[in-house]
């Protein structure tokens, strides 16, 4: 969903820079809560993974492709202000080195695809991991759907952004249902990835998963009041 | 798996596909290109400011084959993310270690011992 250069006006590109640079402001500011000694390479690894993962554009349909975006997955791995952070770098890459997204438009990418779908999957996550059974495998499931609904979320904010600051007079009816319709296949796309990512981290190193935190506190809390109960 | 070995197999796999398994990647315009033609704003889009780096669109300028122009450019790119987002993390992660645990406060035991 890299937007290039030209498809919104200088005004909208303009104000997507600024919200960018103040949610980068803020992640900064977030980031230093979720990062120390043990979490910071992960956060390094996860951006890195993220960008070659963004070079696999798989197949969806007749003449269309879509790759993973990464957001959601990011925010489960190392909490939603690094996920931020993550994906803003992959795209700063991105921009300034593979002429991958415009820059002009690196304001609105960041908005859309690191802000957003962070924004988006991370709140979907937390919501169901309250919902769901306390347990490792509902990790990867609530990762994997709040991943696919990331996706389409993100085609709709491009579609708003677009309808005040396109540059060519078009149907927006036609743009809104064809951005949506294809980015929800793409998000199933987005939610496999996720979902086998996540999965695999939590069979290997669940330490490693920060969504993962509060179900992994609960369990260690378990197994400390099994061993006073046996105790005493 | 110890923290090493999972780190050193994600590490691997980053690698993978940047540096393999995009070439195998569609080639098909991306959801956004491809709605953008359909309904007519494809157009508008401009090249971009850095469309002559020497890495741009993911192939390496003066490389011919298109396997290793691909492979060169996704595994400089990941090594650059790694780079950037190795020295911004590992800046937010430090801590400074006076005031951060109890410990640093206490006294030390041979003193505590005088």
């Amino acid at each position: 969903m890299h937007v290039p250069d030209g498809f919104l006006d200088a005004p909208t590109s303009l104000a997507t820079g600024v919200v960018a640079a103040a949610g980068v402001a803020v992640a900064l500011r977030g980031a230093r809560r979720e990062l120390d000694d043990r979490t910071a390479p992960m956060a390094g690894l996860v951006a890195t993974f993220v960008f070659a993962a963004q070079m696999i554009n798989f197949p969806v349909g007749a003449g269309t492709s879509g790759h993973l975006m990464g957001g959601a997955l990011a925010a489960v791995l190392v909490g939603p202000w690094s996920a931020v952070l993550c994906v803003s770098v992959v795209l700063l890459v991105q921009a300034l080195l593979m002429a991958d997204g415009g820059i002009t438009a690196l304001g609105t990418n960041v908005t859309l695809i690191a802000l957003v779908t962070v924004t988006v999957g991370w709140a979907t996550f937390v919501v169901l991991r309250r919902v769901l059974p306390l347990r490792p495998a509902s990790v990867p499931i609530a990762a994997a759907v709040a991943a696919f609904i990331s996706v389409p979320s993100a085609a709709l904010v491009f579609t708003g952004l677009f309808a005040v600051g396109g540059q060519a007079p078009v149907d927006l009816s036609l743009v809104v249902a064809a951005m949506l319709g294809w980015h929800t296949l793409i998000g199933l796309g987005e939610a496999a990835v996720t979902g086998l990512v996540v999965a695999s981290v939590m069979s290997t190193r669940p330490d490693l998963v920060y969504g993962a935190r509060p179900l992994l506190a609960v369990r260690t809390l378990e197994i400390r009041m099994t061993r006073a109960g046996a105790a005493s | 798996m110890s923290r090493r070995t999972f780190f050193a197999a994600a590490v691997l796999l980053t690698l993978f596909l940047a540096g393999v398994a995009s070439y195998y990647a569609s080639e098909h315009p991306d959801g956004l290109e491809y709605v953008a033609s359909e309904t007519g704003f494809g157009d508008t889009a401009e090249e971009s400011a850095t469309a002559d780096s020497p890495l741009a669109d993911y192939t390496t300028r003066g490389v011919d084959n298109g396997r290793l122009s691909g492979a060169v450019a996704g595994v400089a790119g990941v090594g650059l993310v790694a780079l950037l987002g190795g020295a911004l993390f590992w800046t937010l992660g430090r801590r400074p270690h006076a005031g951060t645990s109890a410990g640093g406060t206490l006294p030390e035991p041979d003193q505590a011992d005088a």
